[in-house]
């Protein structure tokens, strides 16, 4: 395995609490599947960092060092995309920031106008989209988005395959990425619909003890003055969760999760009253990550009970007169099903 | 010394300590209205930031000047591709003149820049004459540095005394300087105690201390530094006054010592020498505080601006998606999309012709005056701004359904585009407890107090919905105004309680609100419906209902069917 680069964004074992949000992330890099996650609360609570650190920390992927998309393989190159250079090459895991205010066409790619008005050309200009594939695509305030680039974005996250069928194009090319919004709920809220597709969600806030605001501080103030001292020093933390990550990736195959556990997120939603079966479905994978996170390969109810608030706070029914917040709500139902 | 002279003073200081670092201090909010003292400042900044690059942005600017695209009228000219470097490549201090007027998107790619990219800062240039006009939130978190020259007078604002050759000096020592153990904790503590959530207000406040304790000619920071740090970062940040040390604010602030003279009690005794107590830092930070913010605080309305200040930036146009309209000619860049078929069809004609005026009859050619854009119509948000009687004629049952009502139009808000926003009056004024909003959070928080008893100043409720009204139709929005009342007017616009007077107020009111053409209705939520009401909402232009047993649910139900517009 390559070494670390000796230099790079704060390391994600420096953050300081927040440990719903690292685990969120880890359990998605775990299994991109369980879908993206949506961190909402104060500015600069560490959300980006976040984001970044776990993305430096993860194992290189190998790549098509011309490729528009990151293919892995020679074969796996879109066939619209015109690669030049073919070597296969080590680049870290990409993670790609969208504005706030970008345009569709540069989200999803679209017609490369240059070429279309200077050679007469039909080309596509890949987008936002084709960058994040096999990485992260992270959106700050993403509740002030354009409503219908969150429903597209959210879109090609679930399938995964980002389709461009507009002025004369016809493309389409592999978008897998993990999704990571963040947001302040108090500028305005997402619609449920799009809560739901969130795989899920965490709520951070400004640490209110003024020891942890002090160690963020002073580790923040550390990378500063000697980031490479500092990621020296913090370089055996950052290998010893890789590993782990990477050994649960390798487990995710083999965990299983009974019936007995089925059953349990079935009651669970249920009770909690979430629309559709994405609830459960999440729920389980998330269970199943954290297991294998653990170096075990049978999901236990604990598991379920650490990652019921993350995968269902979002999904409830809203219902404007009930004053508890959900993770009230999610809480109790778990201690009421859960025992 | 003057207040001003030592305000400029500390500018003085500001402007040469963010000369020395930049990139660590991430800029200057500079608050000031175009004027001599802001040219000074303007001046003392070029002066101390020689060798360094200075870019100008503005807040209209497009992706392509910020991250560099491509020359459409040069590329078109020459058949190749022509680009153009973006302003944010590359190390620079970008100086941002009307500042308040930069847009959400601007200002969320301007503060990723300044987080990722080593080298660059921001200055700022808020020339915001309202309090609501400002920077937004997302990006005045980064720049270290705020100040507010409003009322800075040129005759306390000598020329600036800022020398490149004493800052070069201290830029040399700037690597060297240490930190005394525990003023990392003290800034954060002073900064946890003035009520600053953001965690990067403290690192900044850190770098300031260092590039102050440079600029003195020492290679560790005194307790002057931390001083400074502390009125020019933190003060400005301030959401809370800190409490004194007799009644500590909240549990979270670890109980502070009896007397600020002696404190046995620290765990960083072996420091005492050079730190200052906390509660030194705290006056330092008090004495800072703008005489407004405590009105503003005291009137426990600072909460209203901090989180979801609506500034200039923060508006949004409403201009989500829409029906496309005929495209129209026009330049590309920023958010403009070409409306490729269009621009082929108004370059059609004139092919031959510039073929033949070529030396490459086989190309396209297509001039900059050929380039469609699309555009798109859209339907602009509702606001609906709710004005609830809360005087003592009213029973509080009344203002209990009203709050029911705009919980549950917020609930279905998503889907519809609602705003909602909330006026009560009573006594002898009104009051906004709701800004416009589409917040589900915010409004239960607002509405859990919402106070009942008093007289009944119809007048100035409406004339409240009238101001809502208008800034929230500046903002793109539509707003209608919903009355709930039981319709006796008794006190009038100046608060005096004046039957005749405050009928005629309201008269008054009402029309205002007719002349504008907003939708409205009229609530009689008295139990027996009087004459009064009907009249009024005939000078409203409004339909009459009378609903002595709404409850929540059909409340919202009525103020939903007759305020669609047609």
């Amino acid at each position: 395995m390559k070494d670390f680069a000796l230099s790079g964004p704060f390391p994600f074992s420096a953050i300081v609490g927040q440990e719903d949000m690292k685990l969120a992330m880890i359990l998605t890099a775990i299994d991109p599947g369980i879908g993206g996650v949506l961190v909402f609360g104060d500015r600069g609570t560490g959300k980006s960092t976040a984001v970044r650190g776990l993305a430096a920390l993860l194992p290189p992927i190998t790549a098509v060092a011309g490729c528009p998309v990151n293919s892995a393989h020679e074969g796996d190159i879109p066939d619209w995309a015109q690669v030049t250079d073919r070597h296969v090459i080590e680049k870290p895991t990409p993670v790609i920031d969208l504005p706030l205010g970008a345009t569709e066409d540069r989200v999803v790619g679209a017609l490369d106008i240059e070429k279309a008005l200077t050679r007469g050309e039909k080309a596509f200009e890949p987008g936002l989209l084709a960058r994040a594939n096999r990485g992260y695509l992270y959106i700050d305030e993403v509740n002030l988005l354009e409503d219908h680039l969150v429903d597209l974005l959210l879109d090609v996250a679930q399938s995964g395959q980002n389709v461009v069928e507009r002025e004369g194009l016809s493309i389409r090319h592999a978008a897998r990425f993990v999704l990571v919004g963040s947001g302040n709920p108090e500028e305005g809220e997402l619609r449920p619909q799009l809560l739901d597709r969130f795989g899920l969600s965490v709520e951070v806030t400004s640490p209110r003890d003024i020891d942890t605001r002090i160690e963020v501080i002073r580790r923040r103030d550390a990378y500063d003055r000697d980031p490479i001292g500092f990621l020296t020093n913090w370089r055996g933390s950052d290998m010893d969760l890789r590993a782990r990550i990477v050994a649960a990736k390798r487990a995710l195959g083999q965990a299983e999760a009974g019936e007995p556990i089925l059953r349990d997120c079935a009651e669970l939603c249920v009770a909690l009253g979430s629309d559709g079966l994405r609830g459960e479905l999440t729920l389980l994978r998330a269970a199943r990550a954290l297991a294998t996170f653990d170096g075990v390969t049978t999901v236990s109810r604990d598991h379920l009970r650490r990652v019921a608030p993350a995968a269902l706070r979002h999904r409830l029914r809203r219902d404007p007169l009930d004053e508890a917040g959900s993770t009230t709500r999610v809480e109790r139902v778990v201690t009421e099903v859960l025992g | 010394m003057s207040l001003g002279e030592d305000r400029w003073q500390r500018v003085n200081l500001a402007l040469a300590c963010f000369a020395l670092d930049p990139a660590a201090l991430g800029g200057i909010w500079l608050r000031a209205r175009v004027g001599p003292v802001r040219d000074r400042v303007q001046k003392g900044l070029e002066t101390s930031l020689q060798g360094l690059t200075l870019r100008r942005l503005h807040p209209g600017i497009g992706d392509d000047a910020l991250f560099g695209g491509i020359d459409l009228a040069a590329s078109l000219a020459q058949g190749k591709m022509v680009r153009t470097r973006g302003l944010l490549g590359g190390s620079a201090v970008l100086v941002m003149p009307m500042a308040e007027r930069v847009k959400p998107g601007l200002a969320a790619r301007l503060a990723s820049a300044l987080d990722t990219k080593s080298g660059l800062s921001l200055i700022a240039l808020d020339e915001g004459a309202e309090p609501e006009e400002t920077l937004p939130r997302a990006l005045a978190d980064r720049l270290a540095i705020h100040l507010d020259l409003a009322d800075q007078c040129l005759s306390d604002a000598p020329e600036l005394a800022l020398d490149p050759a004493d800052l070069a000096e201290a830029a040399k020592l700037l690597p060297h300087v240490t930190l005394p153990d525990g003023a990392i904790a003290e800034l954060t503590e002073v900064a946890a105690r003035l009520g600053i959530a953001s965690l990067r207000a403290p690192l900044q406040a850190l770098a300031v201390a260092r590039a102050s304790a440079a600029l003195s000619g020492e290679d560790r920071v005194e307790s002057a530094d931390l001083t400074l740090a502390v009125e020019l970062v933190l003060a400005p940040r301030a959401t809370q006054i800190p409490a004194s040390q007799d009644s500590p604010p909240e549990p979270q602030a670890p109980d502070p010592p009896p007397a600020p003279e002696t404190q046995p009690d620290h765990a960083k005794d072996q420091d005492q020498i050079d730190l200052p107590p906390i509660e030194m830092l705290l006056e330092a930070a008090k004495a800072m505080l703008p005489p407004d913010l405590l009105a503003r605080l005291q009137a426990g309305r600072a909460s209203r601006r901090a989180p979801g200040a609506t500034g200039t930036g923060a508006a949004k146009k409403g201009n989500r998606r829409g029906r496309p309209l005929a495209s129209r000619p026009g330049r590309m860049g920023g958010d403009a999309r070409v409306d490729l078929v269009a621009t082929l069809r108004a370059a059609a004609p004139w092919q031959a012709m510039r073929r033949a005026a070529s030396d490459q009859p086989d190309r396209l050619h297509i001039r900059m005056s050929d380039i469609r854009l699309r555009q798109f119509q859209e339907t602009s948000d509702r606001a609906i701004i709710f004005v609830v009687d809360a005087s003592g004629s009213a029973a509080m049952a009344r203002l209990a359904e009203a709050k029911g009502a705009i919980e549950l139009l917020l609930g279905e808000a998503y889907a519809r585009r609602d705003h909602v926003a909330l006026v009560a009056f009573r006594g002898d004024g009104s009051e906004v407890l709701l800004p416009p909003t589409r917040s589900l959070v915010q409004t239960k928080r607002r509405l859990a107090q919402l106070p009942g008893g008093g007289g009944t100043p119809l007048a100035a409720g409406l004339r409240a919905a009238l101001e809502l009204a208008i800034m929230a139709q500046a903002k793109g929005m539509t707003p209608s105004v919903a009355l709930l009342t039981d319709g006796r007017a008794n006190v009038d616009l100046a608060g005096i309680a004046n039957r005749v007077q405050a009928g005629l107020d309201a008269t008054a009111m009402a029309r205002a609100i007719r002349a504008r053409g907003w939708p409205a209705i009229v609530i009689d939520t008295g139990l027996r419906p009087t004459g009064g009401l009907d009249v009024l909402a005939r000078d409203m232009g409004a339909p009459y209902l009378p609903l002595p047993r709404a409850d929540a649910r059909t409340l919202s139900a009525a103020v939903d069917a007759s305020l669609t517009p047609a």
